[in-house]
């Protein structure tokens, strides 16, 4: 009886480490952070929120182009997909129609490059919540 | 909102918030995240510099 007991507590611990190792990279790649904090590591996740929303948001604000879905150059390719690891950033960014870019300004291009890599960045975040969840990380 | 930094303040930003994410992500304790942090900044900012004079070099 006693070591059914077991084997159903042991089963269920692994289903919640399981289900935490897709929940977690997921909720930090939807918010930067997120997922270390789902997972009680607070100064981690703000760490992380503000880095990679600074980045994002400086972006912006230097205005830097937000890429959108493309099958033309390669490089647009790349900024697309750098720019989509920004999770839930860069869809709000497309809904409000921010980032068109600004081709006179030399820092513009220096806000195009911080957008990609502050979704590269929260992708890198996301793969360390990953991390922490199957208990490769403390 | 737009705002404009300097080339070197740019730099500055982004070392801050690249090495914040490369030092929490690539170590355990809280010490060695703080250590390879700043080694990672003192990187971007050292060759930020080093390659600002190489280009100056260049130019003269």
């Amino acid at each position: 009886m006693a070591q059914n007991t077991t084997t159903v507590n042991q089963r269920q611990a692994a289903s919640a480490a399981n289900s935490m190792a897709t929940l977690a990279p997921l909720a930090g790649w939807l918010f930067p952070g997120l997922g270390h904090f789902i997972q009680r590591r607070y100064i981690r996740g703000v760490l992380l929120m503000l880095a990679v929303g600074i980045m994002f948001f400086a972006g912006l604000g230097m205005q830097g182009k937000v890429y959108s879905f493309n099958v033309g150059d390669l490089l647009d390719i790349l900024g697309f997909v750098g720019d989509l690891g920004a999770g839930g950033l860069y869809f709000i960014a497309r809904l409000m129609d921010w980032g068109s870019g600004n081709i006179h300004n030399a820092v513009a291009d220096y806000g195009t490059k911080y957008i990609v890599v502050a979704g590269l960045l929260n992708v890198v975040a996301a793969v360390d919540a990953h991390h922490i969840a199957i208990g490769k990380k403390p | 909102m737009t705002f404009q930094l300097s080339h070197f303040n740019a730099a500055l930003l982004f070392a801050l918030c690249a090495s914040t994410v490369f030092g929490i992500t690539q170590r355990n304790t809280s010490r060695d995240m703080f250590r390879y942090g700043a080694y990672c900044f003192a990187l971007f900012v050292g060759g930020v510099i080093v390659a600002s004079w190489v280009m100056w070099l260049i130019k003269h």
